[in-house]
């Protein structure tokens, strides 16, 4: 047989096309896209379980500084962290990271407000 | 008698994205033999299960291969559930099954696809491709991921579907089988591409049997062997017949993973029927201890996962044998005696998979 194809061909040349016209119209993720990883900072313990757990060590938490931080680019959503966080502070969002050219940590520190104390001094 | 040449394919080639070398010895236009080498991607992953604990080893070994990752994730979790005399629940075991088989669905036909870039038909490949994106979006919507799916864990599976989104993906899967039926008969009719199939790279039964080929490779030889057969996850309520085809040429092999795409989409069907209503997972406590060999089909054929604990947090060894490091001894016979300009459709109908291979 030799115009096996032919249905097929036809029938794409009268259908609106399989593909989209990129930046114009974008993809619509779905619910559970593993997208990129966000933390709620203020309920975040720094109990350091995340990073522990994490495949490729892309997640540093610093316990006395107070700061959590994500290697985007290291990072492959396994979405194993938030199933680990024992405060469900870490949530998977579907959208993906935005593309970059160089590796750069994504870092979150707690926002302490300053109180009438010694403390503000410092700051 | 002609002189002969060396004519180095690989590791970097167009047909083939994955680097797996070949020195080929030919004389005039006709391959004398070929001698493979490997080594360019390892990784050493099976190195890495001493230092990672072994539930987080299961994100590891979904990335061992790219496209077969749900079964590779699957088998690893089979394994320590083996050995810790862990029972999953049903559920898990259906959705499981769910999620190999459309894993299967998408891998083979990108190979379809891949094969028809392979013999130089642009259009037969876009479309393979096109109705490949329908199956990653139902994986995406279901799992999360396009091809890491990240479902399975040790003890069940991390995500469930619900009734009303399998009852969607099934729908459209019966809607799909036309259209993937239009595009396959271009395999099985056309006679163009059947030129560059039928008779080319023949594998006998015989041979197949003696250099150990696995999945579509043995059974378009005509050796009916399947490890779903072993009855693991749901396959053993579900009712199939390995496909097998007996020329055991290129044609063979291509019309094996096409059958294979029609009955993973009936098995999803019959999955999706039996799907029990119960937990998705149990908890898991305490170190595994003893060893286990797990097997398990994958689109490519029949992958090993040994494992051997020792009581601790770390697995004391793993061994992965994947399907294509199966199948290169397979591709070594086939490519002996035939024409050069075969040698990219014959590398390609083992449906090769290197960062598999070498872990």
């Amino acid at each position: 047989m030799i115009f096996s194809m032919s249905k097929t061909v036809l029938s794409s040349l009268f259908s609106k096309p399989s593909t989209r016209l990129y930046p114009i119209t974008q993809r619509v993720p779905f619910k559970n896209t593993r997208g990129k990883i966000e933390i709620d900072i203020a309920a975040c313990t720094f109990c350091g379980l995340c990073s522990k757990k994490c495949p490729t060590s892309a997640i540093t938490v610093t316990r006395a500084d107070k700061k959590w931080e994500i290697n985007r680019l290291q990072c492959l959503a396994c979405d194993y962290c938030v199933l680990v966080c024992p405060k469900k502070c870490l949530t998977m969002e579907n959208a993906y990271t935005t593309p970059a050219v160089a590796t750069s940590k994504d870092s979150f520190k707690v926002a302490r407000v300053p109180d009438n104390t010694a403390d503000s001094k410092d700051s | 008698m002609s002189k002969r040449t060396i004519i180095p394919f690989g590791p970097q080639h167009p047909v083939l994205p994955e680097p797996i070398h070949l020195d080929l010895v030919v004389e005039d236009e006709k391959v004398i033999e070929a001698i493979p080498s490997i080594g360019f991607i390892h990784r050493g992953l099976e190195k890495l299960v001493e230092k990672k604990d072994f539930i987080d080893y299961v994100y590891v070994a979904e990335r061992i291969c790219g496209i077969c990752s749900a079964i590779h994730g699957q088998t690893y979790c089979q394994a320590v559930e083996e050995v810790m005399n862990i029972a999953v629940p049903e559920r898990a075991l259906y959705l499981r099954t769910i999620w190999g088989e459309l894993s299967r669905v998408h891998s083979h036909l990108l190979w379809l696809g891949l094969m028809a870039d392979g013999f130089g038909f642009e259009a037969l490949f876009m479309h393979c491709w096109r109705l490949r994106e329908t199956v990653l979006d139902m994986i995406e919507e279901t799992t999360g991921g396009r091809v890491i799916f990240g479902s399975c864990k040790v003890g069940g599976v991390r995500k469930d579907i619900d009734k009303p989104t399998l009852e969607r993906i099934v729908a459209k899967l019966n809607g799909m089988e036309k259209e993937i039926k239009e595009v396959t008969d271009v395999f099985i009719v056309d006679r163009s591409v059947k030129h560059r199939t039928v008779g080319v790279g023949v594998l006998s039964k015989q041979d197949a049997y003696e250099l150990g080929a696995v999945g579509p490779t043995m059974r378009a030889s005509g050796i009916n062997q399947d490890m779903r057969k072993l009855g693991y996850a749901a396959y053993k309520q579900l009712k199939f017949e390995p496909i097998v085809e007996t020329a055991g040429d290129s044609y063979s092999r291509c019309v094996v993973r096409i059958k294979e795409i029609f009955q993973s989409i009936d098995l999803i069907r019959q999955a999706a029927v039996q799907l029990p209503e119960g937990p998705i997972d149990v908890k898991v406590t305490g170190t595994p201890s003893g060893e286990f060999f797990a097997r398990t089909e994958q689109p490519r054929g029949e992958v090993i996962y040994y494992l051997k604990a020792n009581g601790t947090r770390f697995l004391q060894r793993l061994r992965v044998r994947t399907p294509t490091f199966a199948n290169i001894p397979a591709l070594v016979k086939l490519l002996q005696g035939c024409e050069l300009a075969d040698v990219p459709i014959l590398a390609l109908t083992i449906d090769p998979c290197i960062s598999c291979t070498e872990r």
